[in-house]
């Protein structure tokens, strides 16, 4: 075995990669939920988490403990007990999946003698590869309310799985205008396509000449992982919880944890197809040389604004806390000056910063959208977002083609 | 036996089996699952054969849209298990050997027709995007816009079929 192994190194270091990018994913998943429970709060002038750690810091860890710890209720009147229990499984499986191809930086490195980059499966049709996992994601929640045998989760199984094939629709075709740009299915090669600017300012991105289609994308997106205000799946003041109401424990918290890693994902995708992806939005010239610096000095303001906190707080636990993250953020911000995690470092910070605006983004309209009522959804996404993304297929064909003559 | 031949045996066996839990499953959820899985089995072997935008095609399409479909209609329609009625005597014995014979007949045709250095391997197969894209509005230009057509109009059909009387 291990002999195996040791002539298929790429094996390993493919095993190695996606175990930290699942470790980094169920994190990164965790901490969402604290950022929207903290920026909604805000909005709405309250505190939100703040007693479990230095500002609600540690809220995850106690909710995780907390699911792990309630009682499992297993129904034994389900419609079908295996897929009762295989629907959360699956869910969350396909959710974690789609990262897989996502490319987190363009810098490539050795590790364990293999050349490798910052990705887990570099494939060149990657941009399906995503598309085919979040299409198949509906079949979490669809069996899972169906195998409830309860009225509300079916209620809620059909209504996702009818929304979820009508913005897959206007997914895709707004997609298709970037492929028409891009020329290929290859997310690097997308996001490499990008690189340079209009005018010596402008970035190259996509959003720009497909601003349409970055609009239609968004929002199919929003609904496609049944958020506010495409939330009727779940709707909690007419079908109690929606699909999941039957579910607890673990169960529950594998549904709430595939939401949040399909806002993640398609954050991602936004960035990725649109927004330039790992590139710097800032020109590539000596001028502004100086933004490599970025993320190590803001790196630096983090670890400042924990100090500050660290004399501020009260709680003499919350105290200690602060300063070893403020410790923590100030040797990171150091070893982002060093020379080669300087270049390796550029990469992931743009992506993830891009990343970023759009967790904030999604929290944002959750908490300032009501709900849409089902026949204003359906008339939403078949009247409007399709013919739409048709429309701006058409004209980016016309304009690709014309161009090319 | 490389890790290719692993793979195919492991997924044709999976998709084998899916496609007979298929006929032997009573409830019709269970056998639109089965049915899914056969796809995503299919879909790795056209991986194996270098065909990637086909296996991505083969899941969208058929996995996450037209399965979707039919499983949101059983669901709908809440249909139950199925009832078994006792075989009927001929099905019994005649049924399994003709079935049998006929498979045999079936794998020897094809290989008569394809022995197996005629069959697909994977380089020289062309499956890249790009080479499909070309051959769909090059050679097939045609049958691939009447195929369109043809969809429209069964599309259409639907909807005329489901509108309410005036």
């Amino acid at each position: 075995m291990s002999e195996w192994i040791g002539r298929h190194p790429e094996l390993l270091v493919a095993g190695l990669k996606a175990g930290v990018l699942i470790f980094v994913l169920l994190t990164a998943v965790a901490y969402m939920v604290w950022f929207e429970r903290k920026l909604i709060a805000h909005i709405q002038s309250r505190w939100g988490p703040y007693r479990v750690g230095p500002h609600g810091l540690l809220q995850p860890l106690a909710d995780g403990l907390k699911f792990l710890f309630k009682e499992d209720i297993i129904l034994t009147n389900v419609t079908s007990r295996f897929v009762y229990l295989f629907a959360p499984f699956l869910s969350l499986a396909l959710a974690l999946l789609a990262v897989a191809v996502i490319p987190f930086g363009p810098e490539e490195f050795e590790l364990l003698g293999t050349r490798t980059g910052f990705y887990v499966a570099d494939i060149n049709v990657g941009l399906l590869f995503v598309l085919a996992v979040t299409s198949l994601g509906v079949y979490g929640v669809v069996l899972a309310g169906w195998s409830s045998n309860s009225k509300y989760p079916l209620l809620g199984g059909l209504r996702s799985a009818a929304q979820m094939i009508s913005y897959e629709l206007a997914l895709t075709f707004a997609v298709v205008g970037v492929l028409l740009l891009a020329g290929t299915l290859s997310l690097r090669e997308i996001v490499a396509g990008q690189s340079g600017t209009w005018a010596g300012f402008l970035p190259r991105w996509h959003v720009f000449p497909q601003f349409v289609a970055f609009v239609c994308f968004f929002v199919a997106g929003v609904a496609e992982t049944n958020r506010t205000p495409f939330d009727l799946p779940e709707a909690e003041s007419e079908l109690v919880a929606g699909f999941h109401t039957e579910y607890s424990s673990l169960k529950f918290a594998m549904f709430f944890m595939a939401e949040y890693a399909h806002i993640i994902t398609t954050s991602l995708l936004v960035t990725i197809l649109f927004f330039g992806g790992w590139l710097s939005p800032f020109p590539d010239t000596a001028a502004w040389n100086f933004t490599r610096f970025l993320p190590s000095v803001l790196t630096a303001v983090l670890a400042l604004l924990f100090f500050r906190d660290a004399f501020r707080l009260t709680n003499q636990y919350h105290r200690v806390l602060t300063f070893l993250i403020c410790m923590g953020l100030a040797g990171l911000a150091f070893l982002l000056l060093h020379p080669t995690a300087l270049i390796l470092a550029q990469g992931p910070f743009w992506l993830l910063a891009k990343t970023g605006m759009f967790l904030f983004v999604f929290v944002w309209t959750r908490a300032t959208l009501p709900r849409f009522r089902y026949d204003q959804l359906m008339a939403f996404g078949w009247k409007l977002l399709v013919p739409l993304a048709v429309l701006n297929v058409f004209v980016t064909s016309f304009v690709v083609a014309w161009r090319a003559d | 036996m490389s890790a290719e031949h692993w793979l195919f045996f492991f997924f044709a066996g999976v998709a084998v089996l899916g496609a007979l839990n298929l006929i032997l499953q009573r409830h019709p959820i269970h056998s639109a699952l089965s049915l899914i899985l056969v796809m995503a089995s299919l879909a790795v072997l056209y991986l194996l054969l270098g065909a990637e935008f086909i296996a991505a095609i083969q899941i969208i399409v058929y996995a996450g849209a037209i399965m979707v479909l039919f499983v949101f209609v059983i669901m709908v329609l809440n249909a139950g298990e199925e009832e078994r009625t006792s075989l009927s005597r001929v099905a019994k014995f005649v049924g399994l050997p003709l079935a049998a014979v006929f498979l045999v007949e079936v794998c020897y045709v094809l290989y008569r027709a394809w022995p197996s250095e005629q069959m697909v391997v994977p380089e020289r197969f062309l499956g890249r995007t790009e080479d499909i894209g070309k051959a769909l509005y090059g050679e097939f230009l045609l049958p691939f816009e009447l195929t369109a057509i043809l969809i429209l109009i069964a599309l259409v059909g639907a909807v005329v079929l489901a509108q309410k009387e005036p």
